[in-house]
């Protein structure tokens, strides 16, 4: 268990080199220079030319990619092309404000499509049924943007009862002041892991109460809540692997919720740095998420083989 | 007089899905005491587990109707609570299922599953519920009992898997055990060590037993009683060595004439021709007719009534003559 572990971490390793190189490559692909986000238009060649080797974007393409990757190694993500701040900063800063918007959503959408999956799955063939499902696709379906702006204008300007924008006053603590502006982006966010999870938990629990072993229990005369606790934990295994999933999804943050809540996280970070070709705040804010994704789904693996003992690895 | 542990008069049990109905069971009587073995004969779709499963009211409830009379332990098994059906099963009556594999949770250990049965109807503690749970490995002939406690259905074979899940049969000391086909998934060789250690544990324990089975080596080994189903119907009842030498009803005689046994060495196997009958629409008189070489025109007609030609045997045919 432990050596698969380690084997996975580093796995890790490749997955990073591959996700920067690819990134990189498309940032130059792209048509577009970042001096031109920086500097007025009317600069004078000279100025352009010194900016442009004060940043190191005059050397060839795989010696700035090195160079990046040197400094990288040693913790070093390098300065914002924008505003000259660090990157590694403006990533805790951002990062942390999407886990806490990401997990709460993730956390939300989670015990909602369990329930719903769970009733939609005893009930099966009913209106419950029906309406779970129905929920599920349309919280699949539904354009994110649409359902964060329709929330807006009812809970924000017509009842006027929570923010629509930003994240709190200063830095973020767990209190009513914060909190009232994490739930508008929070509920719009969960709808889509909710109907994921939904379907899924159907599907799984409906398999799982036709399999024979559920015959053999209620055989041995378990109440419900002992049957449950079976179909608990035959389903769990399946239900943390597409939560944990969109966990890692959610924590690339939305771009569009994120930008319709004006929301601090990375989604928004993000979205500014490839409009201003912010080369090393891309570059880093990419790294760090796919090692996030790495990470999580690293963890889903060991919580399921802890669950599923038939996936137990050596 | 002995404990009668069932009673099934005409009992009938339908499944009825989106209008159609199927006839599963159509009108079984018998009575089972207490230490004795029974044996359920039939091929498949016969309605023999559907009558066994109908016994702990196991059938899926959405779409099972049943009707007649069903008692098991004196207690009225069709118009049972879920809560009182719960008391009964386990402590009363339990069941092994013929596929070890997919009948054992596979995310849960073979001492948590034996013992949770114990937990639930004796009210014991965790450990002494598995203290038990090594007793009852132990019984069923499960080496290292102790280490396989902690074993997952998947980490053990067939055999062992097989007497785990008798293990969870017993593990309330049942006074009925049903078997639905236990050995049927296993190696011959397992085959017969299962079948002798269900029988020393039925009558070290004096349970009553019903075993169903389509293979007649298994019933002449295990039973006191066989009764042979067709179409949802006992067509013929009686003691084993009577059924297996002098069989009454022409299914039986069938059944005996396609299996190979002892003495059969030099005589031609035969087969029954035909398919059994469709249960969505079953005929008016004897289901066996249309396949029946002996079938006269009043076995078409009406279903022929249970006659006993001698105390304790009986048949559903118009060739059995009735003898007071």
């Amino acid at each position: 268990m432990l050596q698969y572990t380690f084997r996975r971490v580093l796995y890790a390793i490749p997955i990073a080199l591959a996700v920067s190189l690819v990134c990189f490559l498309l940032v130059h692909i792209a048509p577009g220079d970042p001096i031109d986000a920086i500097l007025p238009p009317d600069a004078s060649a000279e100025t352009v030319a010194m900016v442009r080797k004060d940043y190191g974007l005059d050397k060839p393409l795989p010696i700035q990619f090195g160079l990046w990757l040197m400094h990288v190694v040693q913790g070093d993500f390098g300065r914002s092309i924008a505003n000259r701040r660090l990157v590694s900063e403006e990533l805790v800063s951002a990062a942390g404000k999407t886990f806490i918007l990401a997990s709460s959503a993730a956390g939300l959408g989670f015990v909602i499509g369990c329930v719903l999956g769970g009733l939609a799955a005893a009930f099966r063939g009913t209106w419950v049924d029906r309406l779970a499902v129905g929920f599920a696709v349309g919280g699949v379906s539904v354009p994110h943007y649409w359902l964060g702006m329709v929330l807006v204008i009812i809970f924000s300007v017509l009842l006027g009862w929570l923010p629509s924008i930003g994240a709190g006053p200063g830095d973020w603590a767990w209190n009513w002041a914060h909190i009232r502006h994490l739930i508008l982006p929070a509920v719009t966010l969960s709808v889509i892991p909710a109907g994921l999870v939904t379907r899924t938990v159907r599907g799984v629990v409906v398999e799982i109460l036709s399999q024979d072993f559920m015959t053999t229990l209620k055989g041995k005369g378990l109440n419900r809540a002992r049957v449950m606790l079976h179909v608990v934990k035959n389903a769990a295994p399946s239900a943390l692997a597409v939560m944990g999933l969109q966990l890692g999804y959610l924590m690339g943050g939305s771009i569009l919720v994120e930008t319709v809540f004006a929301w601090p996280g990375t989604g928004m970070m993000l979205n500014q740095a490839i409009f201003q070709r912010d080369i090393p705040m891309l570059q880093g804010a990419t790294l760090v998420l796919a090692m996030i994704f790495v990470a999580l789904n690293l963890i889903v693996d060991l919580i399921q083989t802890a669950l599923d003992p038939r996936m137990r690895r050596t | 007089m002995p404990d009668t542990l069932v009673k099934a008069r005409q009992l009938k049990v339908r499944f009825v899905q989106n209008g159609s109905a199927i006839n599963a069971v159509n009108g079984v009587d018998f009575d089972l005491n207490a230490g004795e073995v029974l044996c359920i004969l039939g091929e498949s779709g016969s309605g023999k587990s559907v009558t066994l499963r109908a016994l702990m009211r196991l059938n899926p409830p959405s779409k099972t109707v049943m009707s007649g009379t069903l008692e098991v332990g004196g207690r009225d098994i069709i118009a049972a609570t879920e809560d009182e059906l719960e008391t009964l099963r386990g402590p009363f009556v339990s069941m092994i299922f013929q596929e070890p594999m997919t009948a054992l949770d596979p995310v849960f250990t073979i001492g948590h599953q034996i013992s949770e049965a114990i937990v639930r109807h004796e009210g014991l503690s965790r450990r002494d519920a598995k203290l038990r749970a090594i007793e009852l490995l132990e019984m069923v002939q499960v080496p290292s009992a102790k280490r396989r406690l902690s074993a997952y259905p998947h980490e053990l074979s067939g055999g062992l898997r097989q007497r785990a899940m008798i293990a969870i049969a017993l593990s309330c000391r049942p006074k009925l055990l049903l078997a639905d086909e236990p050995t049927t998934a296993l190696d011959a060789s397992v085959q017969i060590q299962i079948l002798t250690l269900l029988r020393e544990i039925q009558q070290e324990m004096g349970m009553g037993m019903i075993f169903v089975t389509h293979d007649l080596g298994v019933a002449g080994e295990i039973a006191d009683r066989i009764a042979v189903m067709y179409a949802g119907r006992f067509v013929e009842e009686g003691p084993v060595v009577e059924m297996m030498t002098a069989p009454l009803h022409p299914y039986s005689r069938g059944l005996l004439g396609a299996t190979v046994r002892e003495g059969s060495r030099g005589t031609r196997l035969t087969t029954i021709p035909g398919a059994p009958p469709d249960l969505r629409d079953l005929p008016d008189g004897c289901a066996f007719a249309p396949r029946c070489s002996e079938a006269q025109s009043p076995c078409l007609a009406a279903l022929p009534d249970l006659r006993t030609p001698e105390p304790g045997r009986a048949a559903r045919c118009i060739h059995v003559e009735s003898r007071p």
